[in-house]
């Protein structure tokens, strides 16, 4: 279980998601948008999955949401916290909840979104609470 | 074209085994597929379909039907929803038989995660191109996390509570008691499933399915070879099959696909959640279990905790009997995939040779239900209903 806290240093970039990840390690969170529906999605795709405009683009958030549900893992050290969190945009996204009191966290908490440094200069968007 | 009597489950068989380390997966798979033909009371010879999914080794069908030397298919399938696949199979067939494409099919499942990970093999189904991945795997996602964040949203949002899936764990250990067979025995109470190691907050060690290598096969035939067969007549009354995703960030994990292939079935088969005697739920995790019977109908979207408590799904005990063999959480998950070993416990019941402490009494309809993949992200529902010759 150790290596839930390694597994989650590492990226997969191709061409199509290369740019989340460099905006990532620029210190900025990403949507996909669309520019024919104007409807948020994520994860970011070339073909809107709503409408199937590929008039779609990434769209920086504000990094703030809230904790749509969790799950921590102690065997974990420290404790592994995988959660879906709901952007203020308006989409779910799975992360990590981090810097944080594993027992004190509730659905609905308000988080903001926290870069931790990954392999090959990307950083992974997970959130800490307000 | 509705399926509803086309088809005829003939033949069922489950490997006794439970670890496989001398045995290679194409082997399990061959000697799945004579037990399920000799159950039939058919030869391999006659055999005119092959169904496999992504267990079979290679090329699926191309490799297996090589292997096992079969030289009648004139159709194929290998169609793949993780452990769903082989209900998805089941109603696949018999939309080939009622279309006239073929007349036996046979489906095989095996797999060999014990073994594997001695040898040192890699498990799992993560395929690094799945456009998904890189957004999953960096935070550690797994099949039990991903499982317990909807158990924990759940608990959210109906006040469902860890004692009720508890529950769900008990009632399968009461029927696994009877097979000897099974992975794990022993009865368990609510308080020795609380008391187990948290894997993933809220799941315990007891709320997660056993891993076992083996498998299981089926052969599913037409109606005219089926009356020719001395074999009691199962009949497939409605099959339905739905996927649900996170719809693009819009993600609900209160709910599965069987909210779909639930309704699809029942239509088919033209009887109600009310009408089914026994119940094979796909149990890789107790929450898996309780919301698939809120999605089938059998209670209310939220009552699902109250519903399975107190020995409710308890053959001879409760109002809805299920997995009387002990299911994925007592007794066989193999390859990491439930859905065969469900519709073979669904078939015993039919055909009334389940284990007599488990027998459902005049069980004329019995339904089948798969979860593959993940609850809490992507899955691939599949329900199917069973009937006597009468139903």
């Amino acid at each position: 279980m150790s290596n839930l806290n390694e597994i989650k240093r590492r990226v997969v970039t191709n061409v199509e998601n290369k740019p989340f990840w460099e905006a990532a390690g620029q210190g900025r969170l990403m949507v996909g948008f669309c520019n024919a529906c104007g409807e948020n999605h994520y994860y970011p795709r070339s073909i809107c999955p709503i409408c199937y405009s590929t008039d779609t683009e990434l769209k920086e958030t504000s990094g703030l949401g809230q904790i749509y549900s969790f799950s921590v893992t102690r065997q974990a050290d420290p404790p592994h916290i995988i959660a879906y969190v709901t952007l203020n945009e308006g989409v779910t996204m799975l992360t990590n909840i981090v810097d944080c009191d594993a027992g004190t966290l509730r659905i609905g908490q308000r988080v903001r979104v926290h870069f931790v440094e990954a392999e090959d200069g990307c950083a992974i968007p997970m959130f800490s609470p307000l | 074209m509705s399926i509803r009597g086309k088809a005829f489950v003939a033949g069922i068989y489950e490997h006794p085994c439970r670890g496989a380390a001398n045995k290679t997966l194409a082997q399990l798979h061959a000697e799945i597929a004579k037990g399920a033909i000799d159950d039939a009371g058919l030869s391999m010879g006659d055999v005119d379909a092959y169904f496999c999914a992504g267990d079979a080794p290679g090329l699926g069908p191309l490799n297996m039907i090589e292997y096992l030397g079969l030289q009648n298919v004139r159709h194929m399938d290998s169609t793949e929803t993780g452990g769903s696949s082989y209900l998805v199979h089941v109603n696949h067939a018999a939309q080939a038989i009622a279309a006239g494409h073929c007349n036996i099919a046979l489906i095989t499942l095996a797999g060999r995660p014990l073994a594997d990970a001695k040898e040192g093999k890699s498990g799992g189904f993560h395929n690094t191109e799945a456009p998904d991945f890189p957004f999953e795997a960096p935070f550690g996602a797994n099949v039990a996390n991903m499982y317990a964040m909807c158990a924990k949203r759940h608990m959210h949002e109906f006040g469902t509570t860890s004692e009720q899936l508890a529950w769900i764990k008990v009632a399968a250990s009461h029927h696994a008691q009877y097979n000897e067979n099974a992975r794990l025995r022993n009865i368990v109470t609510v308080d020795e499933v609380l008391a187990s190691p948290m894997i993933a907050d809220p799941l315990h060690r007891l709320d997660c399915c056993v891993i076992t290598d083996g498998g299981g096969g089926l052969v599913v035939v037409s109606e005219a070879v089926a009356r020719g067969l001395r074999r009691p007549l199962v009949k497939v009354l409605g099959a339905g099959e739905a996927p649900k995703h996170l719809s693009a960030g819009r993600v609900d994990l209160t709910f599965s696909g069987a909210r779909w292939s639930g309704p699809k079935a029942f239509e088919e088969a033209g009887v109600t959640a009310k009408d089914i005697k026994y119940a094979s739920i796909y149990d890789s995790f107790t929450i898996t279990v309780l919301e698939t019977i809120e999605d089938l109908g059998f209670c209310e979207k939220g009552a699902g905790g109250r519903f399975v408590s107190d020995g409710n799904l308890i053959s001879g005990v409760g109002r809805l009997p299920f997995n009387t063999d002990g299911g994925g959480l007592c007794n066989n998950h193999p390859g990491n995939r439930g859905g065969m070993t469900k519709v073979i416990e669904a078939v015993r019941q039919v055909r009334g040779v389940a284990h007599p402490r488990v027998q459902v009494p005049d069980c004329d309809i019995a339904l089948a239900h798969g979860t593959g993949g993940l609850l809490g992200s992507r899955m691939g529902s599949a329900t199917l209903i069973l009937g006597n010759q009468d139903a």
